[in-house]
């Protein structure tokens, strides 16, 4: 399947079926990270029940402290 | 006299209106680094007639390469940023009335700084502090604008009382962990990014163009040339205890001794509960007996066989050659009391 990732087309497994899941597959732990799915943001808890399809457009924000 | 700001007379969005407006202003830059000394040389260039600076450290020579208002000279003498930040730019405009701190941001400081200022802008390079910041800036209704960066990343909002939505419904609280770090280094082109986006907004406050506010957050690698703007207002909380309904400014509530390590900086520093001036030459002659030391108008450098310390006239003390919040403590209470 192919998302596209902060403007990136990227190819995914298919077993991946939620933003929760796409986080995970990317490794991002980061606790402050916003998620945008299909110009949509989204709170916090959706995340492990938000499905993802093939075509998808997300945006992930990394908050970040340093200055 | 507005001769030095002829070019930006001409730029429709600023104009005669908008330059009487910024000469009016008056703007608290909190952090005197990277995005500190990038977003304080524009604004003071542009000619906004006050800027107030606080920084709680002294120039180093890894700032050398990123914070352009430093000089070797300001490294060798270990000059607060602050002050060194300060002398520069008034001689870059001496229109504009520069006040320069040299504290590390505490709750009651805040509110005290926040005082009469239009606009605050974020050069902090930590939430705690921006949390303060975020609940001052609710409290008082003044805008302020987030900038952070790490690596070849930076990210930047515009947060506007009343409107948009605050750092505290984005975040929900203060991350921990490797986040917060410079560890990850920081090359000078992304600094440079984040400033231009951060004083284009305050150009735009400054001169009350609210119209053309960005209001989404912005983000972007400078090096996978990725970038996105994402909306933002959504998230924003009426139950938010900084900006909600019922307001309780959680950060501005808290004052006590406090450790902090400085990540990618193997240093500690501890601030006593009160903030109170420090005799620095009866405490050197005191130390001198025990190490070397040496001083300059603004801080205390003591050097053991192991350790090296560095007192400001605050009170607060760097313990430098560790991580170790406990460690760095018990170095405290042995040589400074
Ligand atoms: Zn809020």
């Amino acid at each position: 399947m192919q998302l596209l990732i902060n403007g990136n087309m990227t190819e995914i497994p298919d077993s991946i079926k939620t933003i929760a899941d796409v986080k995970q597959h990317f490794q991002i732990s980061n606790p402050v990270v916003i998620v945008e799915h299909n110009g949509e943001i989204l709170e916090k808890d959706s995340h492990a029940v938000q499905e993802i399809a093939n075509g998808d457009k997300i945006e992930f924000v990394q908050f970040v402290g340093g200055g | 006299m507005y001769e030095r700001y002829s070019r930006q007379l001409l730029f429709s969005g600023i104009g005669e209106n908008g330059q009487a407006l910024l000469q009016n202003k008056h703007v608290l830059v909190v952090g005197a680094g990277a995005l500190g000394t990038g977003n304080a040389e524009i604004l003071v260039r542009s000619g906004v007639g006050n800027i107030t600076i606080v920084d709680r450290d002294y120039v180093e020579w890894s700032n050398l390469q990123r914070q352009q208002l430093y000089t070797e000279e300001d490294a060798k003498q270990q000059i607060p940023k602050a002050v060194s930040a300060k002398e520069r730019l008034e001689a870059i405009n001496s229109d504009v009335t520069v006040e320069a701190h040299i504290a590390d941001i505490t709750p009651a400081e805040m509110e005290h700084f926040a005082q009469g200022v239009d606009l605050i802008m974020d050069a902090t390079d930590n939430f705690e502090i921006r949390m303060i910041i975020n609940d001052a800036a609710q409290k008082y209704s003044i805008p302020w604008i987030y900038g952070s960066i790490v690596a070849s990343y930076g990210i930047s909002y515009t947060i506007v009382p009343g409107t948009t939505p605050c750092l505290h419904c984005l975040i929900e609280g203060i991350p921990i962990g490797g986040l917060t770090c410079d560890t990850g280094g920081v090359i000078s082109p992304v600094v440079q990014l984040v400033v231009g986006h951060q004083t284009a907004e305050a150009l735009k406050i400054l001169t009350e163009n609210w119209a053309h506010l960005r209001h989404e957050l912005l983000s972007f690698d400078v090096w996978t040339n990725e970038r996105s703007t994402v909306n933002v207002e959504k998230l924003k909380k009426a139950n938010c205890p900084s900006c909600g309904t019922e307001p309780m400014y959680p950060f501005l509530r808290q004052n006590q001794m406090k450790s902090e390590v400085l990540c990618g900086r193997d240093t500690v520093q501890i601030r006593p509960a009160a903030n109170e001036n420090r005799d620095l030459n009866m405490i050197g002659e005191r130390l001198s007996k025990l190490g070397k030391v040496h001083q300059n108008a603004f801080l205390l450098q003591f050097k053991t066989d192991h350790n090296r310390m560095v007192m400001f006239k605050d009170g607060r003390v760097l313990v430098h050659g560790t991580n170790d919040a406990t460690e760095a403590k018990s170095l405290y209470h042995k040589f400074f009391g």
